[in-house]
């Protein structure tokens, strides 16, 4: 009996060690990242790097500045684009599709387009924008972005919403609301929240993503002067100074990732703040 | 008989003779002097969820004006499922259903746009349900501002108006702009009265609105009912025949989707004419 016990007692403390070792390293990953990329990046960080353009090929110095301001129109824009649809259609699945067919599509197309590969999805803007338009631009990379984006926000719009209770959408229709009015006025403030906190981790997301802006949003060694021109990106020129043979490029990509590393922490922890709820659940 | 009885309002003169039937059964009577005017007649009312039996099978009933009805029967014999009829939110629940006649002020409510049927008949729920992103003041606002009203000095003024009729302005005036969420439930509950009270409903429907309160917050809603049915028509679901008996003028006896009984609440309770009614009442019933 007590042979049994001991026994259980070491199994115990087996499978504990073993999931916080897990746990240990899942974090420690995440740590390991940002103090690598700190320690690489963290010396050629600067306020030129951070304002100036990319310096002539062979030619030491020069910043990143297009390359910031392309990501933040390029994301900006998918945005503008993915998050009004991805929200749209949270709320049909929600509040009007239910278990319907169409809802059932809707949910497995959202979710299975969520794992297509990325690059795959940027192929997809380059037939679908690219060539028409016969020109690389931000426009193109916004669209390949707001694909990635809209499944995202979907399902965790329909999640949100659903966890809105039932009462308060019968509240609002016991006084003579019509429907679409309690949906808009009453249900998607309600659920406001958790709905813009997953729309800010989906751009997030977005941000950091590579492959759909290589046919789509190109690169640029200067400002992109309209949504009409190839556009530099933070991770496209992240990863094109990364394969470049200098020494000072490859600096510098260090130096970017950083920066996207702490846009993208930066995204996460002010989402996490918002979301927790205040108390009384006031705005 | 039983002392809660003695707080029991008489609805009529008793000097006046009674007509037998007051109402149910089809076909309505005339009013004897004495009784109050019908504002809702309810016949032949069939109610349920498809694929399931019928949760009302013929229910008939008048409403009387300026009064309390209260609907007792015991748990799952259609009580809800009645009332949800009468301002037709029964049919926002998936794949309910609804026939047979009701008639409000000589329309049939069954016809009309429920958008518009609802702002004259009003909902109080069991539980308390402010709408959580709104302030005290939105929350009884929320009717008028939802429906197009713009006109802010009269929504202050209908909000004020509306917290006095449902004793909850003294308690709140000086936190009109804080969460509605944040008060007791017992004042949320009374803020839920108030916001239906915005709209201006001929009858208010409430479903066991005090199920999820203590008693002192229990006695202040049964002092407003007595406030309230001055100016409008009440129709009260409770589970407490105690409550009944305090609140109500007229009472509606259910049973299993069928009106057994109603009547005068004093008559329904002190000489039921059913067998069924009186078990119930008595406590002699499962
Ligand atoms: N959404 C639904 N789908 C299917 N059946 C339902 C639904 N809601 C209620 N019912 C059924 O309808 C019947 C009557 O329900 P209702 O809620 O009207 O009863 P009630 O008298 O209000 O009961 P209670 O006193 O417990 O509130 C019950 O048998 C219940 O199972
Ligand atoms: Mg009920």
């Amino acid at each position: 009996m007590t042979g049994g016990h001991a026994r259980r007692r070491r199994v115990n403390a087996l499978m504990f060690a073993l999931t916080a070792l897990c746990a240990a390293v899942s974090a420690g990953v995440l740590f390991a990242i940002l103090g690598y990329i700190a320690w690489k990046g963290a010396s050629s960080l600067s306020w030129a790097f951070l304002t100036r353009l990319p310096a002539p090929v062979g030619e030491t110095g020069g910043g990143i500045a297009n390359s910031i301001v392309g990501s933040a129109e390029v994301v900006g824009l998918a945005g503008l684009i993915g998050v009004p649809v991805g929200v749209l259609a949270g709320v049909y699945l929600s509040e009007f599709g239910g278990r319907g067919r169409l809802a059932f599509w809707v949910r497995y197309a959202a979710d299975t387009l969520n794992g297509v590969p990325s690059i795959v999805v940027g192929l997809f803007a380059y037939a679908l924008v690219v060539l028409p338009m016969r020109r690389f631009s931000a426009l193109s990379g916004a669209v390949a972005l707001a694909i990635i984006v809209v499944p995202i926000v979907l399902r965790n719009t329909e999640e949100f919403l659903r966890l809105v209770p039932g009462t308060i959408r019968e509240a609002a229709l016991a006084l003579g609301v019509p429907r679409w009015k309690v949906t808009l006025r009453v249900v998607l403030p309600t659920a406001r929240r958790g709905i813009l906190t997953g729309a800010l981790l989906a751009l997030a997301r977005a941000a950091g993503e590579t492959a759909p802006l290589i046919f789509t949003a190109f690169g640029n060694s200067f400002w992109g002067r309209s949504l009409l021109q190839p556009v530099a990106t933070l991770p496209l020129t992240l990863y094109n100074y990364a394969i470049s043979p200098y020494d000072d490029w490859h600096r510098q990509a260090w130096a970017a990732a950083l920066i996207l590393m702490l846009f993208v922490l930066a995204v996460n922890a002010a989402a996490r703040v918002w979301l927790k709820p205040v108390s009384g659940g006031a705005s | 008989m039983n002392p809660l009885m003695m707080n029991a309002r008489q609805p009529e003169d008793p000097a006046v003779p009674r007509p037998t039937e007051p109402y149910g059964e089809g076909v309505p009577l005339a009013h004897a002097v004495g009784e109050r005017p019908v504002v809702m007649t309810i016949r032949n009312l069939r109610a349920g969820y498809a694929g399931g039996a019928s949760v009302l099978k013929g229910v008939a009933l008048d409403v009387r004006e300026r009064a309390v009805t209260a609907i007792i029967g015991p748990s799952g014999c259609g009580k809800s499922t009645l009332i949800r009829c009468l301002n037709r939110m029964h049919e926002a629940v998936p794949r309910a259903w609804c026939e047979g006649d009701i008639h409000l002020g000589g329309r049939n409510v069954l016809h009309l746009d429920p958008v518009v049927l609802r702002r004259e008949v009003g909902m109080v729920f069991q539980r308390p349900n402010p709408f959580p992103t709104m302030s005290v003041f939105e929350n009884v606002a929320a009717g008028l501002v939802l429906n197009g009203e713009r006109d802010r000095a009269k929504i202050a003024e209908t909000v004020e108006s509306s917290l006095r009729r449902a004793a909850l302005w003294d308690e709140v005036k000086d936190k009109l702009a804080s969460p509605g969420v944040g008060l007791s439930g017992g004042q949320q509950q009374r803020l839920c009265i108030a916001r239906a009270l915005a709209v201006r409903p001929r009858v208010l429907l409430m479903d066991e609105p005090c199920s999820a309160l203590d008693p002192l917050a229990t006695a202040r809603i049964e002092e407003l009912l007595v406030q309230l049915k001055e100016e409008l028509t009440v129709v009260i679901v409770t589970h407490n025949m105690q409550q009944a008996a305090r609140v109500s003028e007229y009472t509606v006896f259910m049973l299993m989707g069928e009106l057994v009984e109603s009547g005068p609440t004093q008559r329904l309770f002190t000489q039921p004419k059913d067998k069924r009614t009186e078990d119930y009442i008595t406590g002699r019933f499962g």
